[in-house]
């Protein structure tokens, strides 16, 4: 079902693309899986970041990706020494939600996310990686930097498909969650006290985020995979006039960045991960540019916008859901 | 209109109790921060919770709403145990520092009183109710024209009346702050306590923790004064008549006038 969508929709969508503009890399397998993995990716890593930036607490992406590669590396571990097949991204996700959950509850424990526990988390689970990694020397190494660097042209039609469901979880999560979430990231002290299960949505918002740092692994590198989940949400909190709107905007800079990050990656023939970010940076600092030469334009546009709040309005805080 | 509902469920222990507080002791650790505290609330009171910093005030407020357990005594509130106490859109709660937080977070006005709503409506869609008392609850704190403003563009006053008309949306019955207006100018912190005083008046109760013993004085109908010890619960007209204050504070404690 998903190979047909794959390869008689999206495929041959985008080799009449490639016939049309007469860009030959749009007419490869591996390109047109690298785009939508990365299109995927910018729609979940924003939308996800939203949230989590707006709680002050984007390096738990950071230090979820780090484990996340000891994943990988325990997925490799096994597959070598047990003669298994575990895809690596599938022991990366496990890894990753049972840090995510481990870190949550400690928190839920001690009281607050502190700089150095999430350091510990972060270099341990790095740590874990190298060793089972370098422990069983050989085939295991190999695709060790596609891991840490990303790579375009290791996005199988397997990890995509992966990708995809991921993208429609965490997306239709979010869409439902989207009021509580909302709560307890803006006031979670009175979200309690109004009786949310504030502890069950913070603990929702962690597993998302490891969903998202393992989707985001393979085109991002987990040492940028924090880029996609940041820096695009900073980008759109700049200028948005409502958190509703942050949300679309974000995933908007995010989108240019991957399809631009992911294109000179393919031209110039380097790391995917970095140009996507080096990308999004760019939107980031031009977004400040452009505030800072318009000046009053920016409150300016809080007014206009102000009046297109009441054709909104019916779609407000997630009536989808 | 406010406090109406939910009158059904107060029945239990005493009807028209609110929050009762009985012979509650806490502690952080070995820290004691409470001990054998008795305060009760009646429907429809305004109490004012005045102390020195540090001497438990905010850890008895949220032990009144049930966000902190208490080592020994009972909290009840609307009659139930307060820690299960699960019909949470009849209490609204503005934390200390609650308006200071995500000043960069872009979340308009109306987003935030709309959260007034969400305990009612989690999931689905807004009703056309839902909508009114949002409307409502901006025109009654006059912030109608402010409604599509990001709130950490506003100003401290502004901010703080976005907060409550969060609680008028809810058609909350018990109002809890912590120092509200820390940061405020002088003129808004009155507009501000008038605005209290209307929505008690109209039935809504309120627990106000202030640490400007004035402003409790001419606004609250009863006063509680603490530190770690209930030093005196009553009317505000005798508190300044009695030591309590003096011996909270400890003797040579800068009090608070009310010459803001």
């Amino acid at each position: 079902m998903f190979e047909w969508f794959l390869e008689d929709v999206y495929g041959a969508g985008m080799d009449t693309l490639a016939e049309l503009t007469g860009v030959d890399m749009l007419g490869y397998p591996y390109m047109q899986r690298a785009y939508l993995a990365a299109v995927l990716i910018a729609v979940i890593g924003p939308l996800v970041g939203t949230f989590l930036v707006h709680r002050e607490m984007s390096m738990i992406s950071d230090t979820l990706a780090h484990t996340a590669f000891a994943g990988v590396a325990v997925g490799l571990f096994v597959n070598t020494t047990l003669s298994l097949s575990v895809p690596p991204m599938a022991s990366a996700l496990v890894v990753a939600v049972l840090t995510a959950l481990f870190v949550e509850v400690l928190v839920e424990h001690a009281g607050e996310y502190t700089d150095s526990s999430l350091a510990i988390v972060l270099t341990g689970g790095f740590a874990v990686g190298s060793i089972l990694i370098t422990a069983n020397d050989g085939g295991i190494s190999v695709g060790i930097d596609a891991y840490l660097f990303g790579n375009l042209s290791t996005v199988s039609k397997e990890n995509v498909g992966i990708l995809t469901a991921m993208t429609a979880v965490v997306g239709s999560l979010v869409a439902v969650a989207y009021r509580p979430l909302l709560y307890v990231t803006f006031d979670a002290t009175a979200a309690r006290a109004a009786g949310l299960s504030v502890r069950w949505y913070k603990r929702l918002m962690v597993v998302l985020t490891a969903v998202v740092v393992v989707g985001a692994m393979q085109i991002m590198g987990v040492i940028l995979v924090a880029g996609m989940v940041v820096i695009p949400v900073s980008a759109a909190s700049l200028v948005a006039s409502s958190f509703r709107r942050s949300v679309v905007l974000a995933v908007i800079a995010g989108e240019f960045a991957a399809v631009t990050g992911v294109t000179v990656a393919y031209v110039y023939g380097v790391a995917a991960g970095g140009s996507i970010v080096v990308a999004a940076i760019a939107v980031y600092l031009s977004v400040i540019g452009l505030g800072k030469a318009a000046g009053v334009g920016l409150s300016a546009y809080g007014e206009v916008s102000g009046r297109r709040e009441d054709l909104e309005e019916v779609s407000a805080d997630g009536g989808e859901g | 209109m406010i406090g109406s509902s939910h009158k059904e469920a107060t029945s239990e222990t005493s009807p028209e109790k609110v929050v009762s507080v009985d012979g509650v002791s806490f502690s952080h650790g070995d820290v004691p921060v409470l001990e054998d505290v008795s305060v009760d609330i009646e429907e429809g009171a305004f109490l004012g919770i005045v102390g020195p910093n540090g001497s438990g005030k905010s850890t008895l407020v949220e032990v009144m709403l049930g966000l902190r357990s208490p080592d020994s005594g009972s909290v009840r509130l609307f009659g139930e145990r307060a820690v299960n106490f699960d019909d949470g859109e009849r209490i609204a709660y503005v934390a200390q520092d609650a308006t200071d937080t995500s000043r960069d977070m872009p979340v308009t006005v109306r987003e935030v009183i709309r959260m007034g709503r969400y305990p009612r409506r989690l999931f689905g869609r807004f009703s056309e109710e839902d909508r009114r008392a949002v409307e409502k609850a901006m025109e009654e704190v006059g912030l109608e024209e402010l409604s599509s403003r990001r709130v950490g563009r506003l100003s401290g006053g502004q901010r703080q009346r976005v907060f409550i008309a969060r609680a008028l949306a809810a058609e909350a019955d018990l109002l809890a702050l912590d120092e509200p207006t820390v940061g405020v100018d002088a003129e808004s912190r009155e507009e501000f306590y008038e605005l209290l005083r209307d929505l008690n008046n109209g039935g809504m109760t309120v627990v106000l923790i202030e640490h400007d013993i004035g402003v409790v004085t001419e606004y609250a109908d009863e006063i509680a004064c603490i530190n770690r010890r209930l030093y005196f619960d009553g009317d505000p007209s005798e508190f300044v008549e009695t030591d309590a204050l003096a011996e909270a504070y400890g003797k040579d404690q800068h009090v608070l006038s009310h010459d803001h």
